[in-house]
């Protein structure tokens, strides 16, 4: 069995005194591990960091064994070391990515989403809400999406301002009536529509937070959300 | 049958744990051992015995040495107002033969990791904290690796420092000293460049 694709690194682990495990998000294999020989070398430890872009090939004798990696490098993205949230933000994805996904699934569409938001983080003010709007795919690509199109009580498209906590469909502010603090933001971020102030921002990031620690993650288990993404929410707290 | 009386099948036991070596080299070195039993054999066994009752880890900078209180801390002539931040002690000891810096030092004893679930309160990170106001600290270096998780640590302490009025530096990245551009990663490269100097 053998197949060469491209990854990003999103977890490694030392396997031994010279190999690692490395876990990556491959276009058409989804989340896949694979032994690195000499992977926790000199020669290939710094290519193997989370957000690193390899092309691999994938070797074992049956489908479903571990199997091996042999790695090239096509991009690092170490440039992001250097800004406090950027690199928030590389942790909060890689280890989103890896809690999150089933392995070996292919998710292409998701996957070409975190290689544009990962080239786009930096020391700018445009990956903020690239990084919303990628929370809201993984969420519709784990089968847990928001259904924002109209009002689960009116049946309205106009003046969406809420989402269920319950179902997350949206909730116009006339359908909300009493129960309006019961239920989640619903900025216009969210639903596509403009730019992001920083309190929509992290009102959209309550929203999507909403549904990933409290249907996502306890579907796939008793584990609590990556500590990664609320460092991130702090810092946005901070940073705006 | 086994090839070695057991107590000796023991020792290669326990040598094949040892970092670099694997049951094969172990054997080989334990053979050694027992040859030169009076030159090598009693004395390592010595050192050994009284390493492991002197060894201990310095209650301040967590560096091992034999005491409570580690030389280095112990001496006022390293009393610089600097500290360096390392990840561990084998950072500290590289550090150290590099004989560059004359200040004391901080092991924090590991990285972040989301990975492994190491936060901030499984690190000596308020240890660090405390000592910074307790030895008139002008300058905290950190000289943790240039990896995801040493950064995302080097980040967090320069958060937990800010608003303190003390300094906090970082090592330059870039290209080593005999590095060749052309075996460099694009992203050192990136760094050498960000960090280029006046010639």
């Amino acid at each position: 069995m053998d197949w060469r694709d491209q990854g990003v690194v999103l977890t490694v682990r030392r396997h031994g005194e010279s190999s690692a495990i490395v876990e990556a998000f491959t276009a058409a294999h989804g989340r896949h591990a694979g032994i690195v020989r000499g992977g926790a070398g000199r020669k290939l430890s710094p290519i193997l960091q989370p957000g690193a872009q390899l092309d691999l090939t994938w070797r074992a004798r049956l489908e479903d064994h571990l199997g091996t990696y042999t790695v090239e490098p096509v991009r690092s993205r170490t440039a992001v070391l250097e800004d406090r949230l950027a690199l928030a933000g590389l942790n909060a994805v890689a280890a989103l990515l890896a809690f999150l996904l089933p392995e070996r699934e292919a998710h292409p569409a998701l996957y070409a989403r975190s290689i544009r938001l990962l080239d786009m983080l930096g020391p700018n003010d445009d990956w903020p809400l690239a990084y919303l709007h990628w929370e809201q795919a993984l969420l519709d690509e784990a089968g847990f999406g928001l259904d924002l199109t109209a009002c689960a009580v009116t049946g309205s498209r106009e003046d969406l301002a809420y989402v269920s906590p319950r179902t997350g469909r949206a909730v116009s502010r006339e359908g909300a009536g009493d129960w309006a603090g019961r239920l989640l933001p619903l900025p216009l971020c969210l639903l596509g529509q403009g730019t992001a102030s920083a309190s929509e921002l992290l009102d959209g990031l309550r929203t999507t937070g909403h549904f990933l620690e409290n249907h996502l993650a306890p579907a796939l288990g008793e584990r609590p959300l990556p500590a990664a993404r609320e460092r991130l929410i702090t810092l946005f707290r901070r940073h705006f | 049958m086994s090839e070695a009386p057991s107590d000796i099948e023991a020792l290669i036991a326990l040598m094949a744990r040892l970092p670099g070596l694997g049951p094969r080299s172990a054997r080989r070195a334990v053979l050694h051992l027992v040859k030169k039993r009076g030159q090598l054999l009693t004395p390592l066994a010595q050192a050994m015995a009284r390493v492991g009752e002197t060894a201990r880890e310095c209650l301040r900078c967590g560096n091992i040495g034999a005491a409570d209180i580690c030389e280095i801390c112990r001496s006022e002539k390293r009393a610089t107002g600097e500290i360096c931040v390392v990840e561990d002690v084998a950072d500290l000891w590289a550090m150290e033969r590099g004989q560059a810096f004359r200040g004391r030092y901080h092991v924090l004893g590991g990285t972040l990791s989301a990975l492994d679930a190491v936060g901030p309160e499984d690190l000596r990170i308020p240890q660090l904290i405390d000592r910074l106001a307790e030895e008139n600290i002008r300058e905290v270096i950190l000289a943790l690796n240039a990896t995801v998780d040493g950064q995302t640590t080097a980040h967090y302490i320069a958060e937990q420092i800010e608003g303190t009025g003390i300094a906090v530096t970082s090592l330059a990245q870039g290209v080593p000293i005999g590095g060749e551009l052309d075996y460099l990663d694009d992203g050192t490269i990136g760094a050498a460049l960000r960090a280029r100097k006046a010639f």
